[in-house]
């Protein structure tokens, strides 16, 4: 590993940066360095804290950080014109699937990793190393509503609990949402949705609601229309309805019936970088990197130790928590990579009217 | 060079020579006009023709397995399609599913096949897993008995009819899909599922939406682009800057601001309620209304700009004329004033009428699912699925349209005109 120097005490840091970036020096200079790009944000802002500044100052390997919104198009096109320049991606499990099978990232040799089987099973994948749990979770505005709501029953329930209802524009986590509300078991969610007379109660339970429905796009919508009390209750990720705890507003989280899913690191295929990259997951597999990732932001860890280490207040707010996840079901990526399609094209049409 | 000139004809016999000498200068007149326009042609030509007509490719274009399996492609369109392919096409197939994990390969005909039926990419998925080695296999292996074992879908014909509908190397899947319609089995065209229809009635909301807004805008604009045409100059500088604002500040701005304004506790709901009007709040955003407030608000300085412009060209005298020889005031606008400004009229409905057919930020912001128009729908096949074919294809129907929209009101427009004058 070559590093650069550059006489940066007489001046400023960020001037230099700046003016580096600017001349295009300094991707010269980070071609020498493990490029990561995760979905940023306050995401970002805790792997900064706990992976990428600790990870360099212990192993001396430079880092790039970078951020993107998980689209594979971008690293389809890389691999496709063979001019890879990042080395590890965050990615969401559909896309890593999806990925994975185009031949976009390396095969994670385990063994290697060395990380036996220490993490949650859903972290283990062809392509990809699990890295934390996020859910999508049933919330409320405890000030707004009389009566707390504890299921997706209640939520389609407009006589007790009146106001209009947020959820994702999307066929995805909706369908199920439909089905757990018109009284399908959580464990046979997928079950009944594998069947076409299921998909069809799903749609027929959303009609019951659509004109209650206000469609949110971006994860930031939710907590926002909450706040504002546009809506009474809605889908939404426990991540962003805990930032919005902790500016003070009081809003409730239902884990009853919530859907949780894995984000992975996967190794761009082509990548220069492997070595470095096999380092750089398995230190930020470690328990006491996960748990200072956690206590940044609510998302679980996929180290079961590192749950341990977390206080407990904090440890309560996680989808992977015990309690939490009694009652939660798994997204079922197989099932969405191959229906998502012909289910999304549906749940268009289906809006649209 | 005149001098050049004279001396060079006085040397030469006239006749023959002297229009070579008028041809040459003549040519070197052409080379001068075509060397001006030469840059403009070449921008228009690579950031206009060239990305419209690969666009218009793209709609038709089928040549995903084509690229990937030539041979298996080749097999597929020679085959009958009773039974199954020969054996020469089935290892045809499986040496190319094998080479097609490297360069993304797999991935791209997976997504194509997938259009046909959503079992294709994990049936190449196992099947990959499932193939023997090259050393395995010579040329009198049975592929059929090897492939319907790792999967037995490989026994079926119409496992083998899907992929070869997607053997052709051009297709008009997309552009019948943009209509709603597709091929059935016995390659006749007809509607699709009701439950799946979807783009007829994307298409004809787009032309009211982009209808409506372009009538509100000309209510709007006209009068008041009559006012700033007849105030004293300094007034009327002052409300062309009120105009021009919305310019100055940015798209997403404008609308995130319509939220706040519209949304059930802001600005407007709480002035209304405040006021006595209405007791609980109006869904003013998320629905069509939003979108229809957010987009004139944005398009309405291109319809006041041309309609400015002609009204300033055009000489009060005219119907103070009329209105000495008699007639209404009224009339004297209606038959002398306004038959003026047509062609800033024209040019501003056309304007914001095709500038409203393209948009995509505003409704997907502020409108409900039922308010999308076209180009969601094009973003969210390049972005979300990689589906470039249906994006291409509504792509290139909605230019269609535009165009055929653009010529009939175009002879409108000019007819009306002639009657007038």
């Amino acid at each position: 590993m070559t590093h650069h120097r550059f006489p940066l005490s007489r001046i400023s840091r960020g001037a230099a940066i700046a003016s580096l970036a600017t001349l295009g020096l300094a991707v010269s200079a980070s071609a020498q360095a493990l490029t990561v790009i995760s979905f940023g944000g306050a995401s970002g802002e805790a792997m900064q804290k706990a992976y990428y500044g600790p990870f360099t100052e212990q192993t001396g390997i430079d880092l790039t950080p970078g951020d993107y919104n998980g689209e594979l198009s971008r690293i389809r096109a890389m691999v496709e014109t063979g001019n890879v320049s990042w080395d590890l991606v965050e990615m969401e499990s559909p896309e890593l699937v999806r990925g994975c099978f185009e031949g976009l990232f390396e095969p994670i040799d385990w063994q290697r990793l060395g990380l036996g089987d220490q993490l949650i099973d859903a972290a283990f994948d062809e392509c990809g190393v699990g890295t934390f749990v996020w859910s999508t979770v049933l919330a409320y505005d405890a000030d707004a509503l009389d009566a707390a709501p504890t299921s997706w029953a209640d939520f389609w329930d407009v006589e007790r609990f009146p106001g209009t209802r947020g959820l994702r524009r999307g066929a995805k986590y909706t369908l199920e949402f439909a089905l757990m509300a018109d009284g399908v078991a959580v464990d046979e969610v997928y079950e009944v949705l594998r069947t076409p007379e299921g998909v069809d109660r799903a749609f027929a339970k959303l009609d019951e609601l659509k004109d209650h429905i206000q469609w949110w796009e971006a994860g930031a919508q939710p907590p926002q229309w909450l706040v504002a009390g546009d809506v009474a209750m809605t889908s939404a990720y426990n991540g962003r309805i805990a930032a919005a705890q902790e500016e003070g507003s009081n809003l409730e989280i239902v884990w009853d019936e919530s859907l949780y899913d894995l984000d992975y690191w996967a190794i761009v295929a082509g990548s220069e970088h492997v070595d470095e990259a096999y380092q750089f997951i398995e230190f930020a597999s470690q328990p006491e990197n996960q748990a200072v990732y956690s206590s940044e932001i609510p998302y679980g860890p996929v180290h079961p130790a590192a749950i341990e280490q977390l206080d407990d207040a904090q440890a309560r707010r996680m989808p992977t928590h015990e309690e939490n996840m009694a009652g939660a079901l798994a997204i079922d990526t197989g099932f969405w990579v191959d229906h998502g399609e012909e289910l999304e094209q549906r749940f268009s049409a289906w809006a649209a009217r | 060079m005149s001098a050049n000139l004279t001396a060079t004809l006085a040397s030469t016999k006239p006749g023959g020579n002297l229009k070579a000498q008028l041809r040459r200068a003549e040519r070197l007149r052409k080379l001068k006009a075509i060397g001006l326009v030469a840059p403009l042609a070449l921008f228009l030509i690579v950031v206009f023709v060239v990305p419209i007509g690969s666009m218009l490719w793209r709609s038709v274009d089928n040549t995903e397995l084509d690229a990937v399996m030539p041979l298996t492609a080749q097999g597929l369109r020679d085959w009958d399609g009773t039974g199954l392919p020969d054996n020469a096409t089935l290892a045809a197939f499986a040496a190319e599913l094998r080479d097609s994990r490297q360069g993304g390969g797999l991935g791209r005909i997976g997504r194509r096949l997938n259009y046909e039926d959503t079992r294709y990419r994990g049936l190449l998925m196992t099947t990959l897993r499932g193939l023997p080695a090259p050393g395995e296999v010579d040329t009198d292996t049975d592929w059929a008995a090897i492939l319907s074992e790792i999967d037995p879908a490989w026994g079926e014909t119409d496992t083998w009819l899907g992929i070869q509908r997607a053997a052709p190397t051009t297709t008009d899947r997309y552009l019948l899909a943009s209509l709603d319609l597709e091929r059935g089995a016995e390659g006749g065209i007809q509607r699709i599922d009701s439950q799946d229809r979807v783009f007829l009635s994307v298409f004809q909301r787009t032309m009211v939406i982009a209808g409506g807004v372009t009538l509100i805008c000309l209510a709007l604009g006209f009068p008041l682009a009559y006012l700033l045409a007849t105030l004293p100059a300094r007034t009327s500088n002052l409300l062309m800057i009120l105009v021009l604002l919305p310019f100055w500040t940015s798209l997403l701005v404008r609308t995130a601001s319509w939220i706040i304004l519209l949304q059930s506790n802001g600005l407007v709901n709480q002035g209304l309620i405040n006021i006595g009007l209405i007791d609980s709040p109006l869904q003013l955003v998320f629905n069509r209304i939003g979108v229809f407030f957010a987009m004139v608000h944005i398009l309405l300085p291109f319809m006041v700009l041309p309609l400015y412009s002609v009204m300033k060209g055009i000489s009060p005298s005219y119907q103070r004329a009329a209105i000495s020889l008699g007639a209404h005031p009224f009339a004297a606008f209606w038959q002398v004033y306004v038959p003026q400004t047509i062609s800033g009229v024209a040019a501003g409905t056309i304007l914001v009428f095709i500038m409203a057919l393209g948009y995509y930020i505003t409704p997907a912001l502020v409108g409900g699912p039922a308010d999308q128009m076209v180009s969601y729908y094009v973003a969210y096949y390049t972005n979300t699925t990689n589906n470039w074919g249906m994006a291409a294809a509504l792509g290139s129907l909605l230019l269609v349209i535009t165009l055929l929209l653009y010529l009939v009101y175009h002879r409108l427009v000019n007819r009306k005109q002639l009657i007038r004058s």
